[in-house]
Parts: structure tokens; sequence; C-alpha cells
């Protein structure tokens, strides 16, 4: 049964000029005002040269003079998280499917799991970059899924395996399979779990790649951008960067939110 | 003519961890079609395995399960089943809920005629008029009552309620009484109710079979007359009175309190 978007977010998409004046715009706006406001006044009171710390009145010659690089890299790092992102949600929905239908294998595999996502990723990255020296798109989406599927596998898990026993009986008294089971209603029942996971998992596959392009020789994307900012002391690019990450980390989160919406909307309760 | 359920000499036992778990230990439950029977008994004695038995979501240890004069060997679309958690699919409107049943049992209804049977039913059960909400803008009563149309939207033979009202108050519970009969009325369905109320097993039931404690078997079975209670204030009568105590002694010597 499709989903049919409420008339809360028609209404808002009819009136965008209302929209971008409600407070849900303005009041974010001008946190990161008074943020910016703050910090440059930090740098100017204490008289911070450059190569202590940029200020934001530092950065846009930073954005002008780099702005080619700053395009390609951001797009470098774009894909290869979604990319890393697409497989854990693959790997994460395979496992989570095991897991959640079958007890003797969520006894088996959730102690690997959780030490496998124990191990700090900052260990990880140098052996993977040494392991398959030279390819770097591959390194970093690997970086990318590893260390983000594990919230994804447990979630589904935890949502299939918490599926009220009445639907199984419901159900199957009529002769449905466990398929028709798992389509219809396991799997539409695990979407708020399983966003509330991809949230995390997408902050998480973004350090990922930002990691393995720091530390990989050669490498590219915004990380490896901050890298030559490093090597060059370059101050002002690497603040720079370092905004640029956070907005290519703001999109990307929203982006997994409006999914959420069209997907999951109905899990929301009406408010007040 | 056959009896449209029949229980025989039923015997089954869990596999746990600690070994075998027996439930149910001579089992002899009949009910004639169109009947209603409800079943009372200590709780965790076997009575919803009894129902799953039913349903064919699980078969007996020894002994047999007929439904319509065939044994059961697995599940057959014609059951119908409501429980006290009356699960929703949130992301349906209770109408969507309610015909869920038919995308499943093989039909050659159109959509449109799906639509009508489920809000007829609807209307049959009080609810006229909230086919188009969400589950969460309704009532536990209201919940339950949606439920029980899922239940009968693909004209079960065979009703089965595991304590559908055992979550509600009491005068939501009544409320509801009343809308059985209402529903017995209009729908033909052979019912088992299981139930911890005996006020609730003599108001609908025309036969109340008393289970022992676990492994249970078939301890009492009480006829509840033709001219039994069908409105509440028959639940005050002295011949009501007198099948209640029946039942309460009944019960007390399943838990083993008394003597038989
Ligand atoms: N799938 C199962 N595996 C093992 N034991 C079970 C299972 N289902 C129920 N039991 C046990 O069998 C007994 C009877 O259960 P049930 O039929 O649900 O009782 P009732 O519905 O009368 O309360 C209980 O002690 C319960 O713990
Ligand atoms: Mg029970």
């Amino acid at each position: 049964m499709a989903y049919v978007p409420d008339m809360k977010m028609r209404s808002a998409g009819g009136s965008f000029v209302k929209a971008l004046t409600s407070r849900a715009v303005l009041a974010p706006v001008a946190a990161v005002l008074v943020f910016l406001v703050l910090w440059e006044a930090l740098v100017w009171v204490n008289g911070w040269p450059n190569y202590v710390m940029a200020s934001p009145s530092d950065l846009p010659p930073a954005y002008a003079k780099y702005w080619g690089l700053f395009l390609e890299m951001g797009w470098q790092t774009l894909w290869r998280t979604v990319v890393g992102l697409v497989l854990a949600v693959i790997v994460g929905l395979f496992l989570g499917m095991i897991m959640g239908f079958s007890k003797l294998m969520r006894d088996a595999l959730y102690p690997l799991l959780v030490g496998f996502n124990a191990i700090p990723k900052a260990t990880v990255v140098p052996i993977v970059a040494l392991m398959f020296v030279g390819d770097h798109n591959f390194n970093t989406i690997l970086m990318a899924f590893m260390i983000s599927f594990f919230p994804i596998a447990v979630s589904v898990s935890i949502g299939l395996s918490t599926l009220e026993p009445e639907y199984r009986d419901i159900l199957r008294a009529l002769g449905a399979s466990q398929s028709t089971i798992f389509w219809k209603i396991a799997l539409p029942k695990t979407l708020p779990e399983f966003f509330g996971a991809l949230k995390v998992a997408v902050t998480l596959a973004f350090i990922g790649t930002n990691l393995m392009e720091i530390v990989s020789p050669h490498g590219r994307g915004l990380g490896a951008l901050f890298d030559s900012g490093k090597t060059n002391s370059d101050y002002p690019l690497m603040f720079a960067v370092l905004i640029a990450l956070a907005a290519l980390g703001i999109v990307l989160y929203y982006a997994v939110v409006a999914l959420e919406k069209i997907f999951a909307g109905w899990a929301e309760r009406p408010q007040g | 003519m056959y009896p449209m359920i029949k229980i025989e000499g039923v015997r089954h036992a869990y596999k746990t961890a600690t070994g075998p778990l027996p439930v149910l230990d001579g089992l002899e439950v009949e009910v004639k079609e169109g009947g209603f029977v409800a079943v009372v008994g200590p709780s965790g004695c076997g009575k919803s395995t009894l129902t799953k038995l039913v349903a064919g979501l699980m078969k007996p240890d020894t002994g047999r399960v007929m439904v319509h004069g065939e044994v059961v060997t697995g599940p057959r679309a014609t059951v119908g089943m409501a429980f006290q958690n009356p699960v929703m699919l949130e992301w349906r409107t209770i109408l969507e809920n309610i015909v869920l049943p038919l995308e499943i049992v093989p039909n050659k209804l159109t959509k449109a005629e799906k639509m009508e049977r489920a809000n007829y039913l609807l209307e049959l059960v009080g609810l006229a008029g909230f086919g188009n909400k969400r589950p969460s803008e309704l009532s536990g009563g209201m919940r339950q009552r949606a439920s029980l149309c899922r239940a009968l939207v693909h004209k079960p033979e065979v009703l089965i309620l595991d304590e559908p009202f055992g979550a509600l108050d009491a005068f939501t519970r009544e409320d509801l009484w009343q809308t059985m009969h209402k529903v017995k009325a209009e729908e033909p369905f052979t019912g088992v109710l299981i139930t911890h109320d005996l006020r609730e097993s003599i108001f609908l039931a025309d036969t109340v079979v008393v289970l022992s404690q676990r492994p249970a078997r078939t301890q009492y079975v009480l006829d509840v007359p033709d001219t039994g209670p069908r409105t509440l204030d028959d639940l005050y009568t002295p011949e009501t009175a007198e099948m209640l105590n029946i039942l309460r002694h009944q019960i007390e010597v399943a838990q083993g309190r008394v003597a038989a």
C-alpha cells in the first residue's frame, strides 16, 4: 500500500516563503550566525594569527582560491560515502534478517559483531590502507562500509525479533508463507528502527571515508584536501575543509531524514 | 450432523531446554456447527495451545483435531483469530488492516467488494466511519472491535478468540459482549472463546469447558441453556448465579484448592 504524504508536508511545499521564515529554519540559521560571530570575536580578542587559529573571515578567501578543488574533492567524498553506506544497508539488512529470524544465528553472530564493532576504527584504517595499496576508492568505500553496517544489522534484527507473535499466528493460520509475512509485515514494521540506525550509520560512514582519505598516501577527497592543508600549514584551508565537511554531513543526514519521512512517516506520533 | 470442531484424546508436550513440558493430556472438546464454546481454566494450563491446534499451527503428539469433518494437518484459511493484543499495522488505515486476510486467502473479490465487506463489518461492530482512521487514533476497545472485523472478513468457519476482552475495562468489555451477540446473529461462524471471566463465558457461549491444571484435560462441561442470558440483566438471575457457582467450584477444583 503506497504511503500517502500527510497534509502537513504538502502545505509546507506549497508555501515556500512561509517555510523559509518558519521557526524550524530561522532558529538553526540564527544559531549558526551566533556561532560564527563568537568564533570571530574569540580570534580577534586573543589576537591569534592565522597559523594558530583561523577565523570565519579567513574562510571566503580560502573557498575562492580552491573552489574547483572543493567541488571535486567534495564529490569524491560524497560518492564514496554513499556507496559505502549502500553496501552497509545491503549487508546490514541481510545480517539483521538472519539474526532476527533465527535465534541460533543471533546467538552465534552477535558476539562476533560486537567484538568487530568494538575495535577502534582508527586502528583499522592503516591496515586496510596497507592491504590494498593504490586501491584508494576501494579502501575508502570498504572503510565507510565497515564502520557503518553494525547499527543497521542490530536494529533490523531487534525489529524483526520483537515482531508480535500474534501477527505470525494470524497470518500463518491463513496459510501465509514466511516471505509473505516478511514483506507485508516484518520489514515495514522495522522501518522506523532501520531509519533510526541509518541516521547513525550515515554519520559513521562519513567518518570512515574521511579517516581513510586523511591517512592514505596520495588520497583524494575532502580528507586529502585537509591533509594537504596540514602539510602546507594552510590553516584557513584546513578550517574551510572542516566547514565543508560539516555542510556535507548535514546534507547526508537530512537526505536520510527525508527518506524516513517518505517511507516511515506513519511512525511519527501526531504532535500535541 | 457432525460437529464442526472435534478434539479427541489430544495429548501434547512442548520441547523445552529442560525436557518435554506436557501441556495437554486427555483433551476432549466438541462444538457443533454454529456453536460457541468458551474454554476456561487456570492460567498456563494450555488454553492457547488448544487454539493453535484448532488453527492448524501445531500438530498434537497424539489424538486428533478435526474441523469440518477433516483431520487438521496444517493451516486452513477457514479460521479467523483475534487475541488479547489487537495488533494493527500502524502504516495502514483501519480498513486496510481489516482486509489484510483477503490479501492472503485466495479469493475472487474485487478491491471495491473487499472494501464493501470491511465497511459492512465496521458498521456491524459499531465503528462506522472509522475506516479511514489510523490505528493509533483508536482506543483499546475500538482496536479490539477492528481486530474482530479482521478475524471475520474472509468469512471463516471457525472464529478463535483468545482472551480478546481481557485487557479492557469492565464497561467496554460489557459493550463488546453485546456486540458479539449482534455479530453472532449476522455472521455464521463456530466460535471458540478462551476467557478468564466466568460471567463472560456464560453470557457468550452455549457450552463452557473447564480445563484442569497443566497438563490440561477436559474436567467439566457445562451446557448453557438456550434461554441463557442474552441481555446484561440476565446475568443477575438465580439460574445464572447457579451456573456461576458451579463454574467457580470447578475452577477451584482445577486449581487444586478444593476436592472434587
Ligand atoms: N512454544 C512453547 N514452547 C514451550 N513452552 C510453551 C510454549 N508455548 C507455551 N508454553 C508453555 O505451555 C504452557 C501452556 O501455555 P498456554 O497454552 O499459552 O497456556 P494458557 O493459554 O492456558 O495460559 C505454559 O506453561 C507455557 O509456558
Ligand atoms: Mg493464553
